[in-house]
C-alpha cells in the first residue's frame, strides 16, 4: 500500500507535459504551473516507472502483515442445481490440484445443498482430499444469503488460503458477497492461475476493457478468491477408485434464515449451447448488414458447426446474446473456430483462444486477432467466404442442392 | 418508493492498447460515456417511479468529469445525483470501490431498492453490486430478467440461473442487478436537459463520509494489487496468408481438408 508523492521542485513545463502525456487515464493535470494527480488515478504507477525520473515518487506505507501460515488448502465451490454438479467444478478441481501440489496444500470442495451425499461421492474420483458438505433443507436451492453463511462457517473453521469459484451466474453473485464479508480480494474471470511459494495466488485476466492483461495478487489478505469461467481450465481424468473423504458439517441454522424467498423454478428449454460446439464460425464487425450474417450462418452450416458473434453484433441486435463469445458472453473451446472480420479485442479472445485451430479472416493486417490465430488470412470476407462455402459444398458433394438458408435471427 | 441507481463513467471505446516494447498504455483519447449496462438500471428505476411514485437518485464514483454522466441521468429523469470524488479514492479495486459506494449511499438517506447494471464494460467483473449489498447488509439478486410485482415491502423478480429461471421475492431494502434488455432505455430529453441545466450535483469526498479512515479507501483499502500489465501472448506458431479472395478460399479449403474438418 502506498501513495504517489510529487516532488514539486522538479516540476517544470517539460517534465509536467511529459507526465500528463504518459498517464493512460488522464489523471495528471498541469494547471498554472502546478502539477496534480486527480481521482482518475488507477495507481498503475507508469508515471513513476516511465516518467521523467524522480518527479513522482511512490511512497510505501507500512502495513501490518498477516500470518499467511494460518491459512492452508485450496477450496473449490461445487456449483450445482439440485445436486447436479456443473462441469466447471471439475475444471477448477484440476487447477486446484496443480496449485496445491506446488505448495503442498490439500484440495477441498465446499458443497452446500440438500440430500447431496451421493453427488459428493462423485467428486472423490477427481483427486479431492476432502469434501465438506452442508446438508440442509434451507440449502436446497441457491440462495446468495444462505450460501454465503455456509462459506462464512467453512472459512472460519477450515481457513483455506485460496477459494476458486466457477464464474457462472450463481458463482458471480456468490463470490463477491463472500469476499466482502471477509474484506478480502476477489479477481473475476481469471484466465491463468499460478501460486507463489509464499502462497500468493497469481491471477491473470484481461483488464481495462482493452488489449491488456493484468497480473493481480492478493498479498496481504486471506482467503484469496478468484472466479474462472467454464471451459478455461482442464478437467482431470476421472479415476475408477475414489480417494479422499467426505465430511458432513453442521452449522447454526439460525444463520440460514433469509430475506429472499424462491417462489418458483422453471427449467430452461434445452437450447443449442455454443460452449459445447466443436466447430464455430464467428461473425464480426466487418459484416455490413444483418442479411450478410447469412455468410457466417451458411459457412457454419456446411461445416456442420455452430455460429456465434462478437459483442458489437449482439449490441446491433443481429445475433442473440446467448451466441456471444467473450468475457461478457460465453467461453468456448472448440476444435475449430473461424472468425470472419473479427478485430480480436482481448474481451473477445479471452473467450476463445484455447480453441485447437483458429482461422481468422480480416482485411486489416494489424488486427489483434492475428496474434491469437494459427492461420491468419488477410483478405476481405466478402471475397473469400462465398468461394469457401462453394468449395466445401463441392468437397462434401453438396453441390446442386443449393439449400436456401434463413437469416440467423429467425433460427434462434 | 426511494430508488438509488449506481452508475459509472467508462471509456468510450475499448481500444486501449499496450506498447509491446515500452509496456506503456497507449491512450486512445479521453472519450467517455455512461456504462451502457447502467442505462437499463436507470430505465428500470424510472419505470418503477412512474408506476409507484417516489424518487430516483443516482450515485457514481470517479474523477470530477464523471459529473457528466450524472447530468445525463438527469436528462433521462433522475431526481438527484451524488458524485464521490477524492484523490484518496484512487486506485480502488472491487472491495474498496464497493466500500466507498456503500459509504456514499449511507449519506443519501433511507432507500427501498438499489438498482445496478449487469456489469461495466471496462472492468467486466459484475462484482461491485453484490459487494455493496454485503456492506449495507441487505439481500441482493443478480441477473434480474424481469420485475414481476412490487408491494410496499418487497419486490418479486425473475432471475436467470445457469439452467433454470427462478422467481424470487426479496424484502426491502435490497439491491438488484438487472440484465441488458430488461426494458428499452429512453433517450435523454431536450426538455429535461434545459430544466436540469443548472441543477446541482452533490460532490462528496473522504471527509464527508461516516468512516473517514483513509486505509479503507483507494489503493490502501484494496486487497488486490496489479503486479504488472502486459500485452497478451502472441501465438508463436502461426501462419499468415495473403492473396486474392479465390486463392485464399482454396488455401483454407485445403488446410481444412488436411486437418480433416471436411
Amino acid at each position: 500500500m502506498g501513495k504517489l508523492f510529487i516532488h514539486h521542485d522538479l516540476v517544470n513545463d517539460d517534465t509536467a507535459n511529459k507526465l500528463v502525456k504518459i498517464c493512460p487515464f488522464g489523471a495528471i493535470e498541469y494547471k498554472e504551473g502546478k502539477l496534480e494527480i486527480n481521482a482518475a488515478c488507477k495507481m498503475c504507477r507508469i508515471c513513476v516507472k516511465k516518467g521523467p525520473k524522480g518527479v513522482i515518487e511512490y511512497i510505501e506505507e507500512p502495513v501490518i502483515n498477516i500470518d499467511k501460515s494460518q491459512y492452508k488448502g485450496i477450496a473449490v465451490y461445487v456449483d450445482h442445481v439440485n445436486g447436479k454438479i456443473h462441469p466447471v467444478t471439475f475444471e477448477l478441481i484440476g487447477k486446484a490440484r496443480e496449485l496445491a501440489k506446488k505448495v503442498n496444500y490439500p484440495v477441498y470442495c465446499i458443497f452446500p445443498g440438500f440430500q447431496i451425499f451421493d453427488n459428493a461421492e462423485e467428486l472423490l474420483h477427481y483427486g479431492v482430499d476432502e469434501v465438506f458438505i452442508y446438508d440442509y433443507l434451507e440449502l436446497k436451492h441457491f440462495n446468495v444469503e444462505t450460501y454465503t453463511a455456509v462459506f462464512e462457517d467453512f472459512i472460519i473453521n477450515k481457513k483455506p488460503s485460496v477459494i476458486l469459484i466457477g464464474a457462472t451466474t450463481t458463482g458471480r453473485s456468490l463470490a463477491p458477497r463472500v469476499a466482502a464479508r471477509f474484506k478480502t480480494g476477489l479477481t473475476a474471470d481469471c484466465t491463468v492461475l499460478d501460486i507463489k511459494e509464499n502462497s500468493d495466488l497469481v491471477q491473470i485476466r484481461p483488464a481495462f476493457g482493452g488489449n491488456i492483461m493484468a497480473q493481480i495478487v492478493t498479498p496481504n489478505s486471506r482467503p484469496q478468491l478468484a472466479t474462472v469461467r467454464y471451459k478455461i481450465m482442464n478437467a482431470p481424468q476421472r479415476t475408477d477408485e475414489a480417494n479422499g473423504k467426505i465430511t458432513v458439517c453442521s452449522m447454526d441454522t439460525n444463520k440460514l434464515k433469509s430475506n429472499l424467498e424462491v417462489l418458483k423454478i422453471t427449467e430452461k428449454e434445452v437450447e443449442e449451447n455454443i460452449s459445447e460446439a466443436e466447430i464455430i464460425v464467428v461473425a464480426g464487425r466487418a459484416i455490413k448488414t444483418k442479411q450478410d450474417m447469412s455468410l457466417a450462418y451458411e459457412l457454419a452450416e456446411v461445416l456442420g458447426g455452430s455460429f456465434a458473434g462478437t459483442r458489437p453484433m449482439v449490441e446491433a441486435g443481429w445475433i442473440d446474446a446467448k451466441k456471444q463469445i467473450g468475457l461478457s458472453g460465453r467461453t468456448v473451446k472448440p476444435k475449430l473456430i473461424i472468425t470472419l472480420g473479427v478485430s480480436g479485442a482481448v474481451q473477445f479472445t479471452a473467450g476463445m483462444k484455447s480453441a485447437d485451430y483458429i482461422f481468422a479472416i480480416n482485411k486489416d493486417p494489424k488486427a489483434a486477432i492475428f496474434s491469437v490465430a494459427h492461420y491468419g488470412i488477410i483478405g476481405d470476407i466478402y471475397e473469400i467466404v462465398p468461394k469457401l462455402i462453394e468449395n466445401i459444398k463441392k468437397e462434401k458433394g453438396l453441390v446442386g442442392e443449393m439449400p436456401k438458408y434463413a437469416a440467423p435471427s429467425t433460427r434462434n | 418508493m426511494k430508488i438509488i441507481v449506481c452508475i459509472k463513467q467508462v471509456p468510450g471505446t475499448s481500444k486501449v492498447q499496450v506498447d509491446p516494447i515500452t509496456g506503456v498504455l497507449i491512450r486512445s483519447g479521453i472519450d467517455t460515456k455512461m456504462n451502457p449496462y447502467d442505462l437499463f438500471a436507470l430505465e428500470s428505476a424510472l419505470r418503477l417511479k412512474e408506476e409507484f411514485g417516489g424518487v430516483v437518485n443516482v450515485i457514481t464514483m470517479g474523477p470530477p468529469q464523471a459529473i457528466e454522466i450524472i447530468k445525463e441521468a438527469f436528462m433521462m429523469g433522475a431526481d438527484d445525483g451524488v458524485l464521490l470524488s477524492d484523490k484518496k479514492f484512487a486506485g480502488a479495486d472491487v472491495l474498496a470501490t464497493s466500500y466507498t459506494l456503500s459509504q456514499g449511499i449511507r449519506k443519501m438517506g433511507d432507500f427501498d431498492i438499489i438498482i445496478t447494471g449487469k456489469q461495466t464494460t471496462d472492468g467486466d467483473t459484475a462484482q461491485v453490486g453484490p459487494e455493496i449489498a454485503e456492506y449495507l447488509n441487505i439481500p441482493h439478486v443478480a441477473n434480474v430478467l424481469k420485475i414481476l410485482e412490487v408491494t410496499n415491502k418487497d419486490i418479486t423478480v425473475e432471475m436467470d440461473m445457469p439452467e433454470t429461471v427462478e422467481i424470487v421475492k426479496i424484502k426491502f431494502p435490497c439491491l438488484i442487478s438487472v440484465e441488458k434488455d430488461i426494458y428499452q432505455p429512453r433517450l435523454p430529453s431536450f426538455k429535461r436537459k434545459m430544466q436540469t441545466k443548472n441543477k446541482e450535483v452533490r460532490v462528496l469526498c473522504l471527509k464527508d463520509m461516516e468512516d473517514k479512515d483513509e486505509k479503507k479507501y483507494g489503493l490502501s483499502g484494496s486487497p488486490t494489487q496489479v503486479e504488472r500489465i502486459f500485452p497478451p501472448d502472441e501465438n508463436a506458431d502461426k501462419e499468415i496468408w495473403e492473396g486474392t479472395g479465390d486463392e485464399l478460399a482454396d488455401k483454407i479449403t485445403n488446410k481444412l481438408k488436411e486437418l480433416k474438418f471436411i
